[in-house]
């Protein structure tokens, strides 16, 4: 099952409770876009228990500081819901970024969405 | 906006001033600007993924922390692209602040900190950083890797 916002294209994996979020823009920029990105991601994670979600960079080829705030903050609210947050597909400059930053000690990053999927624990055990 | 004031400044290469009211749209498009001068000058797509990502974070940073995005604040731009090098420097109406002062943000405590990671991936993907005294100039400085790389080049240019 698939649904659309306006910055998002969110995915039920399979039936489960698993949710894959892709960005439909390449770029992660524009400050006023971040804020709407983060409320939409927010109301997700909030529309779940134990939510379980894969957040997919496939599409993205340029981000910023206030970006990775925004996924830092989400990455709070999922821990705070007892859930999990994967990160997929972040192309090689992108993770560039995330080195630098050390973020990938925060996040738990995958080279593809099925890698992050198998990653997950079942909802009951996370 | 005033666009393209050329100031010569006793070289070939002359130095492109734009002014622009605090607004995020105006900051993108200078972005822009500068961006298309560096793919006409041949920089590679890892620096101009570079440039892009520090701009950006200069940019915002004036806009939103200096000006607070009074637009009746202006952001200062200076620019000047050559085949060796780019130069721009970004500067604000606010009071200023301490480099510094900024806590490093890849220390473990501060990692989930929303804070400091601007002026990091500026450190990380310029050349040089530079900021005036008063800490609301900064001056960002990328070298043409494509260039450098080019051994005819640097025969040519020493």
């Amino acid at each position: 099952m698939q649904t659309e916002t306006p910055h998002l294209k969110v995915t039920r994996l399979d039936d489960s409770d698993i949710v894959q979020v892709e960005f439909k823009s390449r770029k992660i920029l524009d400050e006023a876009n971040i804020a709407e990105i983060g409320e939409q991601l927010s109301a997700l994670v909030e529309k779940e228990d134990k939510p379980r979600i894969i957040i997919s960079f496939a599409a993205v080829d340029h981000l910023s500081s206030a970006a990775l705030g925004t996924l830092i903050t989400i990455n709070s609210k999922v821990k705070t819901r007892g859930g999990q947050l994967r990160l997929s597909d972040i192309n090689p400059q992108i993770y560039e970024v995330f080195l630098i930053t050390k973020l990938n000690r925060l996040f738990r990053i995958f080279p593809t969405v099925k890698e992050a999927q198998e990653s997950l624990q079942p909802a009951s055990a996370s | 906006m005033r666009h393209n004031m050329k100031l010569t400044r006793g070289s070939s290469n002359p130095w492109h001033v734009v002014d622009f009211p605090s607004c995020c749209s105006s900051a993108h498009q200078v972005e822009q600007e500068i961006l298309d001068a560096c793919r006409q000058s041949h920089y590679s797509d890892r620096d101009l993924f570079a440039l892009k990502l520090a701009l950006e974070e200069a940019m915002i940073n004036a806009v939103k922390h200096g000006n607070h995005s009074d637009p009746a604040k202006h952001v200062h731009v200076a620019y000047r692209v050559t085949p060796q090098r780019a130069d721009i420097s970004v500067e604000d109406e606010g009071t200023g602040f301490n480099p510094a002062a900024i806590a490093d943000p890849t220390n473990e405590e501060n990692l989930e900190s929303c804070h400091g990671r601007g002026l990091l991936l500026m450190r990380a993907f310029m050349s040089s950083v530079v900021f005036n005294p008063e800490g609301n100039r900064v001056t960002l400085t990328k070298f043409n890797e494509s260039f450098r790389r080019d051994p005819a080049r640097t025969v040519a240019f020493g």
